[in-house]
C-alpha cells in the first residue's frame, strides 16, 4: 500500500527548449531577416525552407520592383504587356478586392493627369511577398518562425505536435519621437504591418485626392494575414477613422493602432 | 577496464572534434545565431539540459555529450534578458563592430559598446552619404537606431514595425554586433 503520492508535474514532459538562429540577407532593397526558434535550428530542411524565402522575395523584387528597371510591373507600366509574370494577375486580383474590401481607400490605380491610370501595386506587394516567404516556413515541421521584411513582419508556427507557439515581441516604432519604441504588440501567428510618412516621406496616396498623405504619425494594422494587415494599414493611413470603423463589421480578426 | 576507458574518452573527444568541425563551416557568413529570448540558450541545441526551465539545471549545456556543438556554444551565453546575464564578470567595457550592411543608399555599419554584458552605447559609424535625399532619410533615421538599439536590449524585442523602409540595414548591422559580443 503506497500512501505518498506521487508528483505528477514534474513527471510530464518539459517543454522542448528552443533554440534560436537568425538568417539576415539583402533583399527588396532592405535588409530581410528571418528568425527560426527550434530544439535544433541547424537541421537542414530548416535551412533549405530558409533559403526557398529568400528566394521568393527575391522572385517579388525582381517581379514588382519599382526602381529595376526590367522588372514585370515597370514594362508593364511602359506598355510591354507581352511577357510578365503570373504572380502579376494574382496581384492584380488581390487589388481589386483589397479596393473593394477598403471601400477604395487602398487602390493600387494611380491616376494620371492626361494618361491612363498607372498600376502601381507597391502598397500591396511587401506585405504579400512577406506573407508569401513566410509560406515556406510554415511548412517546416516543429519550428516557429518570425520574418521581418522593412517593417513588416510575419510571425508562426509550422505544424508538430511539440512547439507551442511562441510569442514574439514586435516592437513598434514611434512615428513622433525618433529613438523610442512607441508600443509593443505580442504575436503567436499573425502579420503586423505599419504605414506612415516616418523616413521617405509622404509616399501613400489618398486614392480619393491623388495627393500624398502628409502628415505626422502611423497606423499599424495587426492579424491573421499580413497581406492583408499591410492592406488594412495603408487604408487607415490614409483615413484612420473610417477604417477605425470598418474593421471590426468586415475583417474583425484585424485590430488597428494608431500612433 | 582501463583500455575500454581510453577508447570511450578517445571516441568521445573524436566525435566532439567532429561535430564542431561541421557547425563551424555549417554556418554561413549571413547567420548569426542569437540568444532566445526567453532565456534559453542560442547555440548547443541538442542539449536539453541547458535551460532556465527545466528544474535543479545549471545553464551550462553538459560537456559529457558528444553532440554538443562547440562551434556555436560560445553564443550560449547570449542571453539578452537582463536577468540571465552570466559570467560576464564586471570588465570594462568593450566595442564591437557589427558588419557593413549593403542597403539600396549604400552601406551602412553599427558599433556598440559592452560593459558587463550590456549595451551601454551603439553608434553609426558608417552612412550612405551619397546625396542630399540621402542625408535627409539618414538625419532622421540614425537617431532612431541608435537609440532602439539600446531600449530593445531591455525590452526583450524581436522585430521592429515601421513606417521607415530603410531602418533595417541598422538593425541587421546592429545584430551582427551583438552577436560577435556575445551578450
Amino acid at each position: 500500500m503506497i500512501t505518498a503520492e506521487i508528483p505528477v508535474a514534474p513527471a510530464a514532459p518539459a517543454p522542448p527548449v528552443l533554440a534560436r538562429r537568425a538568417w539576415v540577407e539583402h533583399v527588396m532593397g532592405t535588409a530581410v531577416s528571418i528568425h527560426v526558434r527550434a530544439v535544433e535550428p541547424t537541421r537542414p530542411d530548416i535551412e533549405a525552407a530558409v533559403r526557398r524565402a529568400f528566394a521568393h522575395l527575391r522572385r517579388a523584387d525582381a517581379v514588382f520592383s519599382t526602381w529595376r528597371a526590367d522588372s514585370d510591373l515597370l514594362r508593364l507600366q511602359h506598355g510591354e504587356v507581352d511577357d510578365v509574370h503570373g504572380w502579376v494577375a494574382d496581384v492584380v486580383e488581390l487589388c481589386l478586392e483589397a479596393e473593394e474590401r477598403t471601400d477604395g481607400l487602398f487602390s493600387a490605380w494611380r491616376s494620371r493627369e492626361g494618361g491612363r491610370p498607372v498600376f502601381d501595386p507597391t502598397g500591396l506587394v511587401k506585405g504579400w511577398a512577406a506573407a508569401g516567404a513566410a509560406e515556406h516556413l510554415a511548412v517546416v515541421p516543429e519550428i516557429a518562425y518570425s520574418l521581418g521584411a522593412g517593417g513588416d513582419v510575419a510571425v508562426g508556427v509550422g505544424p508538430g505536435p511539440s512547439v507551442t507557439a511562441p510569442t514574439w515581441r514586435i516592437g513598434l516604432e514611434d512615428p513622433r519621437t525618433p529613438g523610442r519604441v512607441a508600443d509593443v504588440v505580442a504575436v503567436r501567428r499573425g502579420g503586423v504591418a505599419t504605414s506612415g510618412a516616418a523616413a521617405r516621406g509622404a509616399h501613400v496616396v489618398d486614392p480619393r485626392t491623388g495627393r500624398g498623405v502628409a502628415r505626422p504619425g502611423s497606423c499599424t494594422v495587426v492579424g491573421p494575414d499580413l497581406t492583408w494587415a499591410d492592406v488594412w494599414a495603408t487604408a487607415a493611413w490614409v483615413d484612420p477613422e473610417r477604417v477605425a470603423r470598418m474593421l471590426p463589421e468586415r475583417d474583425p480578426e484585424y485590430s488597428l493602432i494608431v500612433l | 577496464m582501463r583500455r575500454i576507458t581510453t577508447w570511450l574518452l578517445s571516441t568521445v573527444s573524436a566525435l566532439v572534434l567532429l561535430f564542431s568541425y561541421h557547425t563551424s563551416t555549417g554556418q554561413g557568413a549571413t547567420t548569426v545565431a542569437l540568444g532566445d529570448a526567453n532565456g534559453a540558450g542560442a547555440a548547443a541545441p541538442d542539449t536539453a539540459s541547458g535551460d532556465g526551465t527545466s528544474s535543479g539545471s545549471s545553464d551550462d549545456s553538459s560537456s559529457s555529450s558528444g553532440s554538443s556543438s562547440s562551434g556555436s556554444s560560445d553564443s550560449s551565453s547570449a542571453t539578452p534578458s537582463p536577468s540571465t546575464t552570466k559570467k560576464s564578470s564586471s570588465s570594462a567595457a568593450k566595442t564591437y563592430t557589427g558588419d557593413a550592411i549593403q542597403t539600396r543608399y549604400g552601406p551602412v555599419q553599427v558599433e556598440i559598446t559592452v560593459k558587463d554584458g550590456k549595451i551601454t552605447k551603439s553608434a553609426v559609424t558608417q552612412v550612405p552619404w551619397s546625396d542630399h535625399r540621402d542625408q535627409e532619410i539618414n538625419g532622421y533615421a540614425v537617431p532612431i537606431l541608435n537609440d532602439e538599439a539600446v531600449q530593445a536590449q531591455d525590452a526583450g524585442i524581436d522585430m521592429v514595425s515601421g513606417a521607415t523602409f530603410t531602418s533595417d540595414g541598422y538593425i541587421q548591422s546592429l545584430q551582427s554586433a551583438i552577436d560577435q559580443a556575445n551578450l
